[in-house]
């Protein structure tokens, strides 16, 4: 498991308050971990904080999943 | 910043989204002071956030306004009379537009979105001092957020830049009309902050280095900043100030040119970014 992927799942857990287990690759934010339309937006800030990188609105509209998010960090890294 | 500067002063605050909102830094600063606080909030989504953040203050007056329809603004005021008998500040941190808009140009304003921004980020400041002037029985003081896009032209900050004007003005016209009952009234124009709102505004990563480089304080500014700001303008330390739009912005407003010792801001974008 690599690293970025340890930082995404940690703060997908905190600010969502999920159970590390439901944080698999193919998990929806909105569908599976309950994810409501500003938390993606959050996330997506956090992501851009954790990470120092930018994140664009047309991009985050494709960044669907844990998997998605992970995916979008390193090829932007 | 803990004092007893706002000891036995009330305060409503709305408009706070999460914890990275300069409402939170203005109502953390109010309570560090000893102020007792209420929040009103837009819709579930929000609730679930301000709830938590209420609570980190000791306030259990959590209520719903949608400062939409003046009905929902009654019922706000309505139900915090049941609480409090006397309002003593207020603080106005709500602005919205069509994110769609907040991008490319001005003169591309659609009518509907211009109606909408000028009602939700203008008239709903006016509409709420209308019901809290009958509270502030004692005076009192109310600060809102407006941003330089008012004065002068930023990119993509389009109708919001117009409705912040007009925010602007509402203040100084407010301030001549409750100043006789000892309420005053003032703006926050705060530099930019990466808040949930902010994230609708293009480029914003761009905006916030160009004005980290060019600022006299050669800095961004944070929400303690205009928490800080905002207590003096809501506490009696401010208590011949009104009308004012108080720039709390690292000193930007004062530049007019690039900054002599900034680097080309293509240079350090593309840098971070790749």
């Amino acid at each position: 498991m690599s690293d970025v992927a340890d930082r995404v799942r940690k703060i997908v857990v905190e600010h969502l308050g999920v159970d590390e287990e439901k944080v698999t690759d193919n998990a929806s934010f909105i569908d599976d971990l309950g994810a409501d339309s500003l938390d993606t937006v959050e996330l997506v800030m956090a992501f851009e904080e954790e990470f120092g990188i930018e994140i664009p609105d047309d991009a985050a509209e494709t960044i669907q999943t844990f998997g998605d998010a992970v995916k979008f960090i390193k090829d932007a890294q | 910043m803990g004092s007893e500067l706002m000891r036995g002063k009330r305060g409503l605050i709305m408009g706070l989204a999460n914890d990275k909102s300069i409402a939170w830094g203005i109502a953390k600063a109010c309570a560090d002071a000893g102020a007792d606080l209420a929040f009103s909030y837009q819709g579930e989504a929000l609730k679930k956030r301000v709830d938590p953040l209420a609570a980190q203050v000791g306030s259990s007056i959590v209520l719903p306004c949608d400062v939409a329809t003046d009905e929902s603004i009654d019922a706000l005021f309505d139900e915090l009379k049941e609480h409090w008998d006397r309002l003593d500040f207020l603080v106005h941190a709500i602005g919205f537009s069509d994110k769609s808009e907040l991008r490319g140009r001005y003169v591309d304003t659609s009518r509907g979105n211009f109606a909408m921004s000028m009602d939700i980020s203008v008239y709903s400041f006016t509409a709420v001092m209308q019901r809290a002037e009958k509270m502030m029985t004692e005076g009192g003081s109310a600060v809102t957020l407006t941003y330089y896009g008012a004065e002068q032209v930023m990119p993509h900050y389009n109708v919001m830049g117009v409705a912040k004007a007009a925010l602007e003005a509402s203040v100084r016209y407010m301030a001549e009309d409750l100043g006789k009952d000892g309420i005053r009234v003032n703006a926050i124009s705060a530099g930019p902050i990466k808040t949930l709102a902010a994230s609708g505004i293009g480029d914003f990563r761009y905006i916030l280095k160009w004005n980290e480089l060019n600022s006299p304080l050669r800095r961004n500014v944070t929400i303690e900043d205009v928490g800080g700001s905002a207590l003096y303008l809501l506490s009696d330390l401010g208590s011949a100030v009104t009308g004012e739009v108080h720039h709390v912005d690292a000193g930007y407003h004062v530049v007019g040119m690039k900054a002599v010792d900034a680097p080309d801001i293509d240079v350090v974008t593309k840098r971070k970014e790749g």
